[in-house]
C-alpha cells in the first residue's frame, strides 16, 4: 500500500515549475563522497549543490546538472545515475545545466567530488521521484501498489497489462509527500542497466559541429568586448595613462579604468577598452599608454624564490608529523639515502581563454560565466552591481578546460567592473597572453628528502622537509601563521610503513597568485613520494614494484594523516590491487626492447587509487615516452569510458608539466606568454595509453584529478631505469639525463 | 573595407577593418562561433578552417586575403554532423571540454582530403599544429583511422 511519505525539507525542496506542471526534485549534498549516512545525518553539509528531476505531461524526461561541465563528464556521468533509479532509458533523457539560485541549489565543481559526492543523494533522488511515480499510478489504478513496477519511463501493473508513462504520472504524482530520503528504496546494484555501462558523452554531437556554447560563444543584443591592460608586475597598479590614440582605433567606444580587488577575486585591476568587437579591443589595447606602479613585487624572480627555498630548508622547519626518531634513526642507518626535488609554477592554460560575459541593467543582471563556482560569481555580480542576489541571474555555460582555474573569481569581478561602468551587455575576454600571465599557479615547491634502510630492506626512517608558496597561506582563513598545516602536509599521509617518519615544512614568500591545479599538491607530493621509494628501493638493490608492496606491508586502513575524522583512510588492499594490476598488464618485469626502460608510481589521492607503469627511452637528450598503462580504483565506475577518458587526459597533463615549460618569474613578472614559450604536448608526443578500471562496488571516488600524481614518477623512475640518472627537477632539463 | 568571400557555400560580404582576423569576422561581426580563439598566434590551430579547401588559421589571416575566396568553418562541414570525420569523433568518444575540438576536426579533414589513408606518422605530422589541453590525441588518432575507413566505405 502506499506509505504516507514524510517530507524532509532540508534534504528535499519540492517546488512547482515554471511549466506548472513538472515535477521537481531538488536536494542538497555533500562535496566530497560520504556514503555514510549517519555521518550524513549529523555533519552540516560541505560544498552542497542540488540538482532536478522534471518530467512534462508529454513525457519529456530531463534530468538537470548542479555541477559544471568542464569535459570531466559531469553532464553524463551524473544524469546517469539519476536516470538508474529513476527508471528511465538513457536514450529518452535530456540534459539541462542548473540555473544558479543560492535559495534552492548549492553549486561548485571541483576536487574530483562530482560524482563521489553525488552518488548517494542522486540515487535517492531519482529513487523518490520513481517511489512517488509508483504511487500515483497504484492510486490511479486502485491497486496494491506492490504488484505495480517502474520501468521504461512508465509504470507496468504486470496482472492488467497496464502501463501508464511518467508523463501520464507526473501531475498527480507531484502533488504527493516526498519520501524519507534515507529509508526510500534504492536499486539493487545487480539490476543496473545505466551505471556501469560504457555511455557516450551526451554533450558531444554539440562539440563536433561547432554549436556547443562556451562562455566565449556568448553573445546578447547590443554588447561590446573588452580587453584589459594589466601591471604585469604582481600587485602592480596603474599610476597614469593615455587613452588617446587607442580611442581612434575603428571600433572602439570607450576607455576606462578599473580598480584591484585585492582579497578574494584577487584583481590587478587596470585599463580597459570597450569596442564593437574582440579585435578592435585588442588593437585598442595595443595603442594605449600606460604608467604603471610596479609595487614591491618588481624585484621577485624565480631565482630569489629558489634561494628563498635553500635558506630555508638549512633550517628546521615547521613540524606536520614526527613518528618516532627520525634524528636518531638516520645517524644509526648503514645505508642513507639523501636527496631534493623541485616543481616551479605552473599554469592551467585552458585552451578557452578567460572570459565572463555581464549585463547590469537598473533591476536586474545578467551573467554568462564559464565558471566552476557559479554561486561565488552571483555573490560577486551582486556585490558590484548592489543587486540582491536573487536579481543575478548567472548562466553556466560549457568551459573550455578547467582545471581549478575556473573556481577563481578574477575574471568575473573584473567583467562585473566593467559591466557596472557601462551599464551594456560586455564581454570581458582574455588574450592567450593575459591568460598565461595572470593565472593563479600551481605553487612552486622544494623537498628535501632523507631515508634509511636497514640491512634487510626496511625503511627505518623518511624525512620530509618541504618548502612552498602554499595556496592556503594565500587564501586561507589562518593565512600565513599556520602554513604548516597547508595543502601540502598530504605529505604526511603516504602508504609506507616507517617508524620513524618526520615531515617539516617552511612557507616561501611570494607575491605570485597560487591556486588549484590539476590535483593541486599532489601533482608535486606525488612525484617526490613515489620518486623516493624508487631511490630507496633502489639503494636496497630490490625490484621497484616488490619494494613497494613490501614496505606498503599488511592489509589495513591508514587513517587520513590531515583529515583523521573526515578523510576516507588509505585502504593499503586496494593500493596494492591496483600496483599489482597494472604490473600485470604493463608485463612488469618481461624483457624490453634495447634502449627502452620501465618505471612505476602508485598513489592515492581523491579517495582514489592509481597506479601507472611508462615505458620511456631518452633520445637527443629528451625522453620520448612510448607506453603508458594505468590501473585505477575508483570504487564503482558509474560511466568506465569516462572514467577511461578523464585518466588518458590527467597523463597528457601531467606529462605537460614533466616534459615541456616552466612559469618562471623574472622582474616580478611571468616570463611566458604563449604556446610558443609555454609548450604543451602536441600528437607526435603522444604515447600509447592504457587504461585499467577495477570492477569494484565500493562507493564512487574522484577521477579527474587522481591520473596526474603518478604519471611523472612513473616516466622518471623508467629514465633511472634506463639510464641511472635520477630526474629530480621538473620540467626534465636535457642537461639532468647526462 | 567591404570584402566579399563564399562562406560554407553562401557569397557573404562584410565591411570591417581589412586587417581583422577572419577568426573575429567570424566569431564578432557574424556570431558564428564554431570556430575558436585559443592564442592569436597560429600556435594551436583552435581556429582552423578551410580557405580553398586548405586548412588555415583564422586568426593570422587578415580579412582581406580572403577575398574571392571559399571558406569553410565546422558549421559548414555537414547539415546534420553527418561527416564521416565527425561520426568517427562521436564513436571514438574524442571530445572531452571539446574547445580545440573543431579545430582538430577541420585539420582532420584537410588530411585526409590530401593523404585518404594516413598514416600514424601523417598524423602525427598533419595534427601537431593543433593543441588539446584535455590530452584527446590518442583518440583523435584512432578517429582519424576510423574516418579514413567510413569514408571509403561510403
Amino acid at each position: 500500500m502506499a506509505k504516507a511519505f514524510t517530507l524532509n525539507r532540508r534534504d528535499f525542496v519540492k517546488s512547482g515549475a515554471a511549466t506548472g506542471v513538472a515535477l521537481l526534485v531538488g536536494f542538497r549534498l555533500s562535496a566530497r563522497a560520504r556514503s555514510d549516512e549517519a555521518a550524513a545525518q549529523e555533519k552540516p553539509v560541505v560544498s552542497p549543490f542540488n540538482a532536478w528531476v522534471r518530467i512534462t505531461p508529454d513525457n519529456r524526461v530531463t534530468l538537470i546538472v548542479g555541477k559544471s561541465e568542464m569535459g570531466q563528464g559531469v553532464m553524463t556521468a551524473l544524469p546517469m545515475i539519476l536516470a538508474e533509479e529513476l527508471g528511465v532509458n538513457w536514450k529518452d533523457v535530456h540534459v539541462e545545466q542548473a540555473q544558479t539560485n543560492a535559495k534552492v541549489y548549492d553549486l561548485g565543481t571541483g576536487g574530483s567530488g562530482s560524482v563521489a559526492g553525488s552518488w548517494l543523494p542522486l540515487r535517492q533522488a531519482g529513487a523518490a521521484a520513481r517511489e512517488m511515480l509508483i504511487t500515483a499510478a497504484a492510486v490511479r489504478w486502485n491497486v496494491d501498489r506492490d504488484t505495480c513496477v517502474a520501468r521504461d519511463g512508465g509504470v507496468l501493473h504486470g496482472a492488467r497489462k497496464e502501463f501508464l508513462t511518467y508523463g501520464e504520472l507526473v501531475t498527480d504524482a507531484s502533488k504527493l509527500p516526498v519520501p524519507d530520503l534515507k529509508t526510500v528504496p534504492l536499486k539493487n546494484s545487480s539490476s543496473f542497466t545505466i551505471v556501469g555501462k560504457d555511455t557516450h558523452r551526451f554533450e558531444a554531437k554539440n562539440k563536433i559541429d561547432g554549436a556547443a556554447k562556451f562562455g566565449i560563444d556568448s553573445r546578447v543584443p547590443g554588447m561590446q568586448f573588452a580587453v584589459i591592460a594589466r601591471c604585469p608586475v604582481f600587485g602592480g597598479k596603474v599610476k597614469s595613462f593615455d587613452a588617446g590614440n587607442a580611442k581612434k582605433v575603428a571600433g572602439v567606444r570607450d576607455v576606462i579604468e578599473i580598480k584591484a580587488v585585492e582579497k578574494g577575486a584577487f584583481t590587478s585591476g587596470g585599463v580597459v577598452v570597450l569596442a564593437d568587437n574582440s579585435w578592435a579591443a585588442i588593437e585598442g589595447r595595443k595603442a594605449l599608454k600606460i604608467e604603471w606602479e610596479e609595487g614591491p613585487a618588481k624585484s621577485e624572480s624565480t631565482e630569489m624564490l629558489r634561494k628563498q627555498f635553500l635558506e630555508n630548508a638549512a633550517k628546521p622547519g615547521k613540524i606536520v608529523r614526527n613518528d618516532g626518531d627520525a634524528d636518531g634513526a638516520l645517524a644509526a642507518a648503514s645505508k642513507k639515502i639523501e636527496t631534493t626535488y623541485e616543481f616551479p609554477f605552473a599554469p592551467h592554460a585552458t585552451m578557452e581563454p578567460m572570459n565572463c560575459t555581464v549585463h547590469i541593467r537598473a533591476d536586474g543582471a545578467e551573467a554568462w560565466v564559464p565558471t566552476q563556482a557559479p554561486q561565488w560569481a552571483q555573490d560577486i555580480i551582486a556585490g558590484v552591481s548592489g543587486l540582491p542576489k536573487e536579481s543575478v541571474v548567472v548562466h553556466t555555460t560549457l568551459m573550455g578546460g578547467g582545471f581549478g582555474r575556473r573556481y577563481q573569481g578574477d575574471f568575473v569581478m573584473e567583467a562585473a567592473q566593467v559591466a557596472k561602468a557601462t551599464a551594456k551587455p560586455v564581454m570581458v575576454l582574455w588574450t592567450r597572453e593575459d591568460d598565461m600571465q595572470h593565472d593563479f599557479y600551481r605553487p612552486a615547491s622544494y623537498h628535501k628528502l632523507q631515508g634509511a634502510i636497514s640491512k634487510d630492506g626496511t625503511v627505518t626512517c623518511w624525512m620530509h622537509f618541504q618548502s612552498s608558496t602554499s595556496i592556503d597561506a594565500m587564501w586561507g582563513d589562518k593565512g600565513e601563521a599556520e602554513a604548516e598545516k597547508s595543502e601540502f602536509a598530504t605529505a604526511a599521509f603516504i602508504p609506507y610503513q616507517t617508524p620513524n617518519f618526520r615531515v617539516e615544512y617552511a612557507l616561501a614568500k611570494s607575491s605570485v597568485p597560487r591556486a588549484w591545479w590539476r590535483s593541486v599538491e599532489h601533482s608535486s607530493s606525488g612525484f617526490v613520494v613515489e620518486s623516493f621509494i624508487d631511490e630507496l628501493a633502489a639503494a636496497a638493490s630490490a625490484d621497484p614494484l616488490e619494494f613497494r608492496l613490501k614496505t606498503i606491508g599488511d592489509d589495513r586502513e591508514i587513517p587520513d594523516f590531515t583529515n583523521p575524522k573526515e578523510g576516507k583512510p588509505l585502504n593499503t588492499a586496494r593500493l596494492k590491487g591496483v600496483l599489482r594490476l597494472v604490473a600485470e598488464k604493463s608485463a612488469w618485469g618481461s624483457p624490453l626492447p634495447k634502449g627502452v626502460g620501465r618505471g612505476i608510481a602508485g598513489y592515492y589521492s581523491f579517495e582514489t587509487y592509481t597506479a601507472c607503469v611508462a615505458e620511456v627511452s631518452v633520445e637527443d637528450r629528451a625522453v620520448k615516452v612510448h607506453r603508458i598503462v594505468y590501473a585505477v580504483d575508483c570504487g564503482r565506475p558509474i560511466n568506465p569510458a569516462g572514467v577511461r577518458a578523464q585518466v588518458e587526459s590527467a597523463a597528457i597533463y601531467g606529462l605537460s608539466a614533466a616534459l615541456h615549460d616552466a612559469i618562471t618569474i623574472k622582474d616580478g613578472r611571468v616570463e611566458q606568454a604563449n604556446f610558443n614559450d609555454y609548450e604543451m604536448p602536441r600528437m607526435p608526443e603522444t604515447p600509447k595509453t592504457e587504461v585499467y578500471v577495477v570492477e569494484s562496488t565500493e562507493g564512487p571516488t574522484g577521477i579527474g584529478e587522481p591520473g596526474l600524481p603518478v604519471v611523472a614518477p612513473a616516466v622518471c623512475n623508467a629514465v633511472y631505469a634506463l639510464t641511472r640518472k635520477r630526474i629530480r627537477r621538473l620540467p626534465i632539463q636535457a642537461e639532468d639525463l647526462t | 573595407m567591404a570584402v566579399t568571400f563564399t562562406l560554407n557555400g553562401k557569397s557573404t560580404t562584410v565591411d570591417v577593418d581589412p586587417q581583422m582576423p577572419l577568426l573575429w569576422v567570424l566569431r564578432d561581426t557574424l556570431n558564428m562561433t564554431g570556430t575558436k580563439f585559443g592564442c592569436g598566434m597560429a600556435l594551436c590551430g583552435a581556429c582552423t578552417v578551410h580557405i580553398n579547401g586548405e586548412a588555415t588559421r583564422s586568426c593570422i589571416t587578415p580579412i582581406a586575403s580572403v577575398s574571392g575566396k571559399k571558406v569553410m568553418t565546422i558549421e559548414g562541414l555537414s547539415a546534420d554532423a553527418s561527416h564521416p570525420v565527425q561520426k568517427a569523433w562521436i564513436e571514438e568518444d574524442v571530445p572531452q571540454c571539446g574547445y580545440c575540438q573543431s579545430g582538430q576536426i577541420m585539420s582532420a579533414v584537410a588530411l585526409l582530403a590530401k593523404k585518404p589513408n594516413p598514416t600514424d606518422a601523417d598524423i602525427d605530422d598533419f595534427m601537431s599544429g593543433n593543441i588539446c589541453r584535455c590530452g584527446t590525441y590518442q583518440r583523435i588518432r584512432k578517429a582519424i583511422h576510423r574516418a579514413a575507413a567510413l569514408q571509403t566505405t561510403t
